[in-house]
Protein backbone atom coordinates (compact mmCIF):
# COMPACT_ATOMS: atom_id res chain seq x y z
CA UNK A 1 0.00 0.00 0.00
CA UNK A 2 1.47 3.39 -0.93
CA UNK A 3 2.21 5.73 1.90
CA UNK A 4 -0.18 8.45 0.71
CA UNK A 5 -3.34 6.55 1.39
CA UNK A 6 -5.62 3.80 0.14
CA UNK A 7 -5.26 2.84 -3.50
CA UNK A 8 -7.95 3.93 -5.91
CA UNK A 9 -8.29 0.61 -7.75
CA UNK A 10 -8.91 -1.50 -4.65
CA UNK A 11 -11.35 1.13 -3.41
CA UNK A 12 -13.40 0.88 -6.58
CA UNK A 13 -13.32 -2.92 -6.57
CA UNK A 14 -14.48 -3.22 -2.96
CA UNK A 15 -16.99 -0.39 -3.31
CA UNK A 16 -18.50 -2.03 -6.39
CA UNK A 17 -18.76 -5.41 -4.63
CA UNK A 18 -20.37 -3.84 -1.58
CA UNK A 19 -22.80 -1.66 -3.50
CA UNK A 20 -23.91 -4.36 -5.94
CA UNK A 21 -24.52 -6.89 -3.19
CA UNK A 22 -26.33 -4.25 -1.10
CA UNK A 23 -28.63 -3.54 -4.05
CA UNK A 24 -29.09 -7.29 -4.43
CA UNK A 25 -29.94 -7.64 -0.74
CA UNK A 26 -32.65 -5.03 -1.15
CA UNK A 27 -34.12 -6.13 -4.48
CA UNK A 28 -33.88 -9.92 -4.86
CA UNK A 29 -37.09 -11.90 -4.58
CA UNK A 30 -35.89 -14.97 -2.76
CA UNK A 31 -35.22 -13.95 0.83
CA UNK A 32 -32.38 -16.41 1.40
CA UNK A 33 -30.58 -14.79 -1.51
CA UNK A 34 -31.19 -11.44 0.15
CA UNK A 35 -29.57 -12.66 3.38
CA UNK A 36 -26.53 -14.10 1.63
CA UNK A 37 -26.16 -10.97 -0.48
CA UNK A 38 -26.21 -8.97 2.74
CA UNK A 39 -23.35 -11.10 4.10
CA UNK A 40 -21.38 -10.37 0.93
CA UNK A 41 -22.01 -6.66 1.37
CA UNK A 42 -20.77 -6.79 4.98
CA UNK A 43 -17.63 -8.61 3.84
CA UNK A 44 -16.97 -5.91 1.24
CA UNK A 45 -17.30 -3.26 3.93
CA UNK A 46 -14.85 -5.18 6.11
CA UNK A 47 -12.38 -5.10 3.21
CA UNK A 48 -12.85 -1.33 2.98
CA UNK A 49 -12.13 -1.00 6.72
CA UNK A 50 -8.95 -3.05 6.28
CA UNK A 51 -7.98 -0.81 3.39
CA UNK A 52 -8.42 2.20 5.67
CA UNK A 53 -5.92 0.76 8.20
CA UNK A 54 -8.66 -0.07 10.71
CA UNK A 55 -7.65 -3.71 11.13
CA UNK A 56 -9.38 -4.34 14.43
CA UNK A 57 -12.68 -2.91 13.24
CA UNK A 58 -12.39 -4.83 9.97
CA UNK A 59 -12.02 -8.15 11.72
CA UNK A 60 -14.71 -7.24 14.25
CA UNK A 61 -16.97 -6.48 11.28
CA UNK A 62 -16.31 -9.93 9.83
CA UNK A 63 -16.88 -11.64 13.17
CA UNK A 64 -19.97 -9.72 14.24
CA UNK A 65 -21.72 -8.94 10.97
CA UNK A 66 -20.78 -11.74 8.60
CA UNK A 67 -20.50 -14.31 11.35
CA UNK A 68 -23.40 -13.40 13.58
CA UNK A 69 -25.88 -10.84 12.22
CA UNK A 70 -26.13 -12.20 8.68
CA UNK A 71 -26.43 -15.78 9.92
CA UNK A 72 -29.05 -14.69 12.46
CA UNK A 73 -31.03 -13.06 9.66
CA UNK A 74 -30.81 -16.20 7.51
CA UNK A 75 -31.97 -18.27 10.50
CA UNK A 76 -34.93 -15.96 10.99
CA UNK A 77 -35.83 -16.20 7.31
CA UNK A 78 -35.82 -19.99 7.59
CA UNK A 79 -37.70 -20.03 10.92
CA UNK A 80 -40.47 -17.82 9.58
CA UNK A 81 -40.84 -20.05 6.51
CA UNK A 82 -39.96 -17.30 4.09
CA UNK A 83 -37.34 -19.36 2.26
CA UNK A 84 -39.34 -20.52 -0.74
CA UNK A 85 -41.68 -17.60 -1.02
CA UNK A 86 -41.18 -15.43 -4.06
CA UNK A 87 -42.19 -12.07 -2.77
CA UNK A 88 -43.85 -9.31 -4.63
CA UNK A 89 -41.00 -6.93 -5.14
CA UNK A 90 -42.25 -3.83 -3.38
CA UNK A 91 -45.13 -2.24 -1.56
CA UNK A 92 -47.63 0.06 -3.15
CA UNK A 93 -45.69 3.24 -2.47
CA UNK A 94 -42.43 1.98 -3.96
CA UNK A 95 -42.08 4.88 -6.37
CA UNK A 96 -42.28 7.49 -3.62
CA UNK A 97 -39.90 5.45 -1.45
CA UNK A 98 -37.38 5.32 -4.26
CA UNK A 99 -37.81 9.04 -4.91
CA UNK A 100 -37.20 9.84 -1.23
CA UNK A 101 -34.06 7.69 -1.19
CA UNK A 102 -32.78 9.35 -4.35
CA UNK A 103 -33.47 12.80 -2.94
CA UNK A 104 -31.61 11.93 0.28
CA UNK A 105 -28.66 10.61 -1.71
CA UNK A 106 -28.52 13.74 -3.86
CA UNK A 107 -28.88 16.00 -0.83
CA UNK A 108 -25.86 14.33 0.79
CA UNK A 109 -23.68 13.79 -2.27
CA UNK A 110 -23.94 17.20 -3.93
CA UNK A 111 -22.55 19.21 -0.98
CA UNK A 112 -19.83 16.58 -0.46
CA UNK A 113 -18.66 16.82 -4.05
CA UNK A 114 -18.74 20.63 -3.91
CA UNK A 115 -16.80 20.90 -0.68
CA UNK A 116 -13.08 21.50 -1.26
CA UNK A 117 -12.03 20.43 2.23
CA UNK A 118 -13.33 16.89 1.68
CA UNK A 119 -11.25 16.49 -1.44
CA UNK A 120 -8.06 15.92 0.52
CA UNK A 121 -5.84 12.87 0.42
CA UNK A 122 -5.00 10.68 3.37
CA UNK A 123 -2.13 11.56 5.70
CA UNK A 124 0.41 8.95 6.72
CA UNK A 125 -1.18 5.88 8.21
CA UNK A 126 -2.12 6.59 11.84
CA UNK A 127 -0.19 4.62 14.38
CA UNK A 128 -2.44 2.50 16.49
CA UNK A 129 -2.42 -1.02 17.76
CA UNK A 130 -4.91 -3.33 19.35
CA UNK A 131 -3.02 -2.75 22.58
CA UNK A 132 -3.77 0.97 22.37
CA UNK A 133 -7.43 0.26 21.63
CA UNK A 134 -7.56 -1.87 24.76
CA UNK A 135 -5.86 0.81 26.85
CA UNK A 136 -8.29 3.43 25.59
CA UNK A 137 -11.26 1.15 26.30
CA UNK A 138 -10.08 0.72 29.88
CA UNK A 139 -9.28 4.38 30.52
CA UNK A 140 -11.03 7.04 28.43
CA UNK A 141 -13.95 4.92 27.27
CA UNK A 142 -14.53 2.81 30.36
CA UNK A 143 -17.98 4.29 31.05
CA UNK A 144 -19.33 3.57 27.53
CA UNK A 145 -17.82 0.10 27.81
CA UNK A 146 -19.77 -0.58 31.00
CA UNK A 147 -22.92 0.82 29.41
CA UNK A 148 -22.43 -1.49 26.42
CA UNK A 149 -21.99 -4.46 28.74
CA UNK A 150 -25.27 -3.59 30.43
CA UNK A 151 -26.98 -3.05 27.09
CA UNK A 152 -25.80 -6.39 25.71
CA UNK A 153 -27.03 -8.20 28.81
CA UNK A 154 -30.40 -6.48 28.59
CA UNK A 155 -30.65 -7.21 24.86
CA UNK A 156 -29.75 -10.87 25.42
CA UNK A 157 -32.41 -11.27 28.10
CA UNK A 158 -34.94 -9.25 26.10
CA UNK A 159 -34.35 -11.29 22.96
CA UNK A 160 -34.84 -14.55 24.82
CA UNK A 161 -37.94 -13.32 26.65
CA UNK A 162 -39.58 -11.93 23.51
CA UNK A 163 -38.80 -14.86 21.24
CA UNK A 164 -39.46 -17.64 23.76
CA UNK A 165 -42.83 -16.42 25.01
CA UNK A 166 -45.16 -19.40 24.82
CA UNK A 167 -48.43 -18.00 26.13
CA UNK A 168 -51.70 -19.05 24.52
CA UNK A 169 -51.79 -15.74 22.62
CA UNK A 170 -53.34 -17.30 19.54
CA UNK A 171 -56.81 -16.00 20.28
CA UNK A 172 -57.14 -14.07 17.04
CA UNK A 173 -56.00 -16.90 14.86
CA UNK A 174 -58.76 -18.79 13.08
CA UNK A 175 -57.11 -22.16 13.78
CA UNK A 176 -56.86 -21.50 17.52
CA UNK A 177 -59.36 -24.23 18.46
CA UNK A 178 -57.12 -26.89 16.93
CA UNK A 179 -54.41 -26.23 19.48
CA UNK A 180 -55.89 -27.94 22.61
CA UNK A 181 -56.98 -30.98 20.67
CA UNK A 182 -53.54 -31.48 19.27
CA UNK A 183 -52.04 -31.10 22.72
CA UNK A 184 -54.53 -33.57 24.17
CA UNK A 185 -53.70 -35.99 21.40
CA UNK A 186 -50.00 -35.67 22.15
CA UNK A 187 -50.60 -36.25 25.85
CA UNK A 188 -52.67 -39.34 25.12
CA UNK A 189 -49.93 -40.66 22.86
CA UNK A 190 -47.35 -40.08 25.59
CA UNK A 191 -49.53 -41.84 28.16
CA UNK A 192 -50.00 -44.85 25.95
CA UNK A 193 -46.27 -44.94 25.30
CA UNK A 194 -45.47 -44.84 29.01
CA UNK A 195 -48.06 -47.54 29.69
CA UNK A 196 -46.52 -49.70 27.06
CA UNK A 197 -43.07 -49.07 28.48
CA UNK A 198 -44.32 -49.72 32.03
CA UNK A 199 -46.17 -52.89 31.04
CA UNK B 1 -4.59 8.31 -3.37
CA UNK B 2 -8.33 7.97 -2.86
CA UNK B 3 -9.80 11.32 -1.78
CA UNK B 4 -11.94 11.38 1.33
CA UNK B 5 -14.94 12.53 -0.71
CA UNK B 6 -15.09 9.17 -2.54
CA UNK B 7 -15.61 7.29 0.68
CA UNK B 8 -18.32 9.66 1.84
CA UNK B 9 -20.15 9.59 -1.49
CA UNK B 10 -19.97 5.80 -1.45
CA UNK B 11 -21.31 5.83 2.07
CA UNK B 12 -24.17 8.10 0.98
CA UNK B 13 -24.98 5.68 -1.86
CA UNK B 14 -24.99 2.73 0.54
CA UNK B 15 -27.21 4.67 2.94
CA UNK B 16 -29.74 5.47 0.23
CA UNK B 17 -29.80 1.85 -0.96
CA UNK B 18 -30.67 0.84 2.60
CA UNK B 19 -33.21 3.63 2.89
CA UNK B 20 -34.88 2.70 -0.39
CA UNK B 21 -35.10 -0.92 0.73
CA UNK B 22 -36.45 -0.06 4.17
CA UNK B 23 -39.09 2.20 2.60
CA UNK B 24 -40.23 -0.04 -0.25
CA UNK B 25 -39.97 -3.67 0.86
CA UNK B 26 -42.96 -5.18 2.63
CA UNK B 27 -41.27 -7.89 4.65
CA UNK B 28 -40.17 -6.95 8.16
CA UNK B 29 -36.92 -8.91 7.84
CA UNK B 30 -35.99 -6.98 4.71
CA UNK B 31 -36.80 -3.70 6.44
CA UNK B 32 -34.36 -4.75 9.18
CA UNK B 33 -31.74 -5.56 6.54
CA UNK B 34 -32.17 -2.05 5.15
CA UNK B 35 -31.64 -0.57 8.61
CA UNK B 36 -28.45 -2.63 9.03
CA UNK B 37 -27.16 -1.29 5.72
CA UNK B 38 -27.81 2.30 6.80
CA UNK B 39 -25.99 1.69 10.09
CA UNK B 40 -23.01 0.26 8.24
CA UNK B 41 -22.88 3.27 5.93
CA UNK B 42 -22.61 5.50 9.00
CA UNK B 43 -19.81 3.30 10.38
CA UNK B 44 -17.87 3.67 7.15
CA UNK B 45 -18.10 7.45 7.54
CA UNK B 46 -16.58 7.25 11.02
CA UNK B 47 -13.71 5.09 9.83
CA UNK B 48 -13.03 7.29 6.79
CA UNK B 49 -12.94 10.51 8.81
CA UNK B 50 -10.72 8.82 11.42
CA UNK B 51 -8.26 7.69 8.75
CA UNK B 52 -8.11 11.09 7.04
CA UNK B 53 -7.64 12.96 10.29
CA UNK B 54 -4.24 14.72 10.32
CA UNK B 55 -3.87 14.10 14.07
CA UNK B 56 -2.60 10.51 13.97
CA UNK B 57 -3.02 9.68 17.64
CA UNK B 58 -6.71 10.49 17.99
CA UNK B 59 -8.86 7.35 18.18
CA UNK B 60 -12.39 8.57 18.81
CA UNK B 61 -13.69 7.51 15.38
CA UNK B 62 -12.41 3.99 15.81
CA UNK B 63 -13.91 3.68 19.28
CA UNK B 64 -17.24 4.99 18.09
CA UNK B 65 -17.40 2.28 15.43
CA UNK B 66 -16.53 -0.45 17.94
CA UNK B 67 -19.39 0.64 20.20
CA UNK B 68 -21.68 1.07 17.22
CA UNK B 69 -21.03 -2.51 16.09
CA UNK B 70 -21.90 -3.78 19.57
CA UNK B 71 -25.14 -1.78 19.57
CA UNK B 72 -26.00 -3.03 16.08
CA UNK B 73 -25.58 -6.62 17.23
CA UNK B 74 -27.95 -6.01 20.15
CA UNK B 75 -30.41 -4.26 17.84
CA UNK B 76 -30.39 -7.12 15.35
CA UNK B 77 -30.94 -9.71 18.08
CA UNK B 78 -33.90 -7.87 19.62
CA UNK B 79 -35.36 -6.94 16.23
CA UNK B 80 -35.28 -10.50 14.98
CA UNK B 81 -36.77 -11.73 18.26
CA UNK B 82 -39.65 -9.29 17.79
CA UNK B 83 -40.10 -10.49 14.20
CA UNK B 84 -40.26 -14.10 15.41
CA UNK B 85 -42.82 -13.14 18.07
CA UNK B 86 -44.89 -11.33 15.42
CA UNK B 87 -44.65 -14.34 13.13
CA UNK B 88 -45.84 -16.63 15.89
CA UNK B 89 -48.83 -14.39 16.47
CA UNK B 90 -49.87 -13.41 12.94
CA UNK B 91 -48.27 -16.23 10.91
CA UNK B 92 -46.74 -13.63 8.59
CA UNK B 93 -43.87 -11.16 8.54
CA UNK B 94 -45.48 -8.70 6.15
CA UNK B 95 -45.55 -5.26 7.72
CA UNK B 96 -49.04 -4.38 6.46
CA UNK B 97 -50.52 -7.37 8.28
CA UNK B 98 -49.47 -5.99 11.65
CA UNK B 99 -51.86 -3.12 12.05
CA UNK B 100 -53.52 -3.82 15.39
CA UNK B 101 -51.85 -2.86 18.64
CA UNK B 102 -54.29 -4.85 20.72
CA UNK B 103 -54.28 -8.46 19.84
Amino acid sequence: MPSNGPSLITFFVFAAITLVSAIGAMSLRNMVHCGLSLAMSFAGLAALYLQLNAEFVGFAQILVYVGAVAILIVFTILLTKNADVHLPRASRGWLSGLAIAFAVCAAIAVPILKSPSLNRLAPAAPSHSVQRIGEQLMTTYVLPLEAIALLLTAALLGGVVIAMRDDPVDKLKPKADLQPQRRRGAEAAMESTSQRLGG
Amino acid sequence: MTPLAYYIVFSALLFSVGLAGALTRRNAILVLIGIELMLNAANLNFIAFWRYNPNGTEMAGLMFVIFSIAIAAAEAAVGLAIIIAIYRHYRTTQVEAVERLKG
